[in-house]
């Protein structure tokens, strides 16, 4: 039987618990038995109906130390819940936060950790996975050298599930101790509402220094990020130099991220920056340098001002049917 | 307070790596520390300049030519390090029991691990510490204050960001924003080369197998299109768009 943990936000599911049914689906029918989906948090009844949409099994485990995400209480609820199922995998989304607790549960079940993969396999009873390394640059075969397996996968790889599952939920407790929530969360600052999260957006908008200034973002970037349904990104000259903040970064020292569309305005391309975005399915750039490394690895590209060139694209776009 | 620095040695972002049939082929690669355990090496020594009496150890597991980049962390300003030299291939689950084991006798308040590893591209390693040593941790943090038997940290979360009150002793792995890390002076770097270096194998600390191992490695550079869209800026942009609508159906 195979665990994967659902991500939600606000009530709803978010797209990587989607694409991680279909990935948990595909291991528990080479690993044999069920994909368990896993909700956990509080009041999460209605995000347990709606992924048992997807999937024949949900578990919820709801504990106030579960409110918000936070490392240790979810290490501990979803090591207990492996271990009481026998689970053969687990896997999480690798989010921000799947990233922090699922090393904690390889630890504490004692099993392998698959990271970031992007594909997943079984031979002989034992998982392979895909992986990226030295900065994006590597595609890596990984095999898991004992079960359980504790996995993150990498979103915006797999397919969102389909739905017509029509499962159902059970509740169960979790087994979470004092120490485990030794660690506060205080004030929180979330990203600009309405926006999409980068490692879950389908396109990003990215703009460079070549925007100009921090007003490039307000009247070129964030504009075509609105018409595009896009997320925002960064390069890190354009957060050096104060103008966007880290959590929008994308490259060696920020997120990397694989979206069907990547859109680079002024931005030059330094191997840094690639790293963190040279999976992307689809590349389009714009720079008014033609020698650039962007045009590199670029499959569209415009050399031209951004000024006049990004708000006619947005109108461009606009137009389409 | 005793500070511990975990750090590691990779290739140079700019590196030719090539790929092999035995794997990916480093030969001729530039190596240096990995920008991202900068930070705490940093983070450690501006803790000790804001007035705390603070030991500076940094910590390093892998081969021979690790040495280097733990020079550069005593020439930054740690004090001593250790070394865990092995040619093991290990993944960051395994290696994380081993550092725990070491980081346990030196027993530090504070641990400092690089974000993500640029050559694993993992950023494992940091938590796995922290739960194989029964600590906390914050991880992609931003900003840190002390205070008494705890800290006070600002790191990245899955919208954005949050702060964080832990208890120490605690784990933080470090990133860009933290602090801007310093360039070893030619003084400190002269001073480096006497300070110590303890060397530790892995049967000192009990062995260590790894629990995964990697089959293959291969270099894909994905083929791009190139596709120069030529015009004026109207003309370019509306002709962008209708390709990504129409040819590549990506809008």
């Amino acid at each position: 039987m195979v665990l994967f943990v659902a991500e939600h936000s606000n009530g709803n599911l978010r797209k990587s618990a989607l694409e991680l049914a279909t990935a948990a689906k595909a291991l528990a029918s080479q690993l044999g038995g069920d994909a368990v989906g896993v909700v956990l948090g509080t009041n999460v009844s209605g995000v347990a109906e709606e992924l048992a949409g997807y999937v024949q099994k949900v578990v919820t485990l709801e504990d106030t130390a579960l409110a918000e995400v936070r490392a240790e209480p979810y290490a501990a609820a979803v090591t207990s819940l492996a271990q009481e199922s026998g689970a053969k995998a687990v896997l999480v989304s690798a989010s921000r936060s799947g990233l922090s607790y699922s090393p904690r549960v390889a630890v504490r079940l004692d099993a392998p950790l698959l990271e970031d993969v992007t594909s997943l396999e079984v031979q002989d009873g034992q998982v392979i996975a895909t992986r990226f390394s030295y900065l994006s640059r590597v595609t890596e075969t990984v095999k898991a050298l004992a079960t359980p397996v504790v996995i993150s996968v990498k979103p915006n790889i797999f397919p969102v599930a389909e739905s017509g599952a029509g499962g159902s939920v059970e509740t169960k407790s979790a087994s979470i101790s004092e120490q485990d929530e030794r660690v506060k969360i205080g004030e929180k600052a979330a990203a600009k509402q309405g926006r999409v999260a980068l490692e879950e957006a389908s396109i990003i908008v990215t703009g460079g220094r070549g925007v100009g200034g921090p007003e490039g973002f307000d009247t070129m970037v964030e504009p075509l990020a609105d018409t595009l349904n896009a997320g925002v990104g960064s390069t890190r000259a354009v957060v050096d130099a104060g103008w966007r903040p880290y959590a929008e970064q994308v490259g060696q020292t920020g997120k990397t991220v694989a979206p069907d569309v990547y859109v680079a305005l002024g931005v030059s391309g330094a191997v840094q920056h690639l790293s963190g975005m040279n999976r992307s399915k689809l590349i389009v750039a714009v720079n008014k340098d033609p020698d650039a490394p962007i045009f590199k690895v670029a499959d569209y590209g415009i050399v031209g001002d951004v000024n006049t060139v990004v708000p006619a694209f947005k109108e461009a776009v606009q137009s389409l049917d | 307070m005793k500070i511990i620095s975990v750090i590691k040695q990779v290739p140079d972002a700019e590196a030719r790596i090539r790929a092999t049939p035995d794997g990916i082929d480093l030969e001729g690669a530039t190596f240096v520390i990995d920008g991202m355990d900068e930070y705490g090496v940093e983070q450690a020594l501006r803790i000790r300049e804001s007035g705390e009496d603070a030991e500076i150890i940094a910590l390093a597991l892998g081969p021979k030519r690790f040495e280097e980049a733990i020079r550069t962390a005593l020439a930054m300003g740690a004090d001593r390090a250790i070394h865990l030299e092995t040619d093991e291939a290990l993944d960051p689950i395994s290696q994380a029991k081993v550092l725990a084991g070491i980081i346990k006798e030196e027993s530090p308040d504070l641990v400092f691990v690089g974000g993500k590893e640029a050559d694993w591209d993992s950023a494992a390693l940091g938590p796995a510490v922290a739960e194989a040593l029964g600590w906390p941790h914050s991880d992609w943090t931003t900003a840190l204050e002390l205070s008494g038997t705890e800290a006070k940290v600002t790191h990245d979360s899955d919208d954005g960001n949050e702060t964080l009150t832990l208890p120490l002793p605690a784990v933080f792995t470090t990133q860009q924003g933290l602090n801007e890390p310093r360039y070893p002076t030619l003084p400190n770097i002269m001073k480096a080369k006497r300070k110590e270096l303890k060397k530790l194998s892995l049967e000192d600390v009990g062995g260590a197998s790894a629990k995964t191992q990697v089959l293959k490695q291969e270099i894909q550079t994905k083929a791009r299109l190139n596709k120069v869209v030529e015009g004026d800026a109207a003309e370019a942009a509306k002709e962008l768009a209708r390709l990504l609508h129409e040819e590549a159906k990506a809008i």
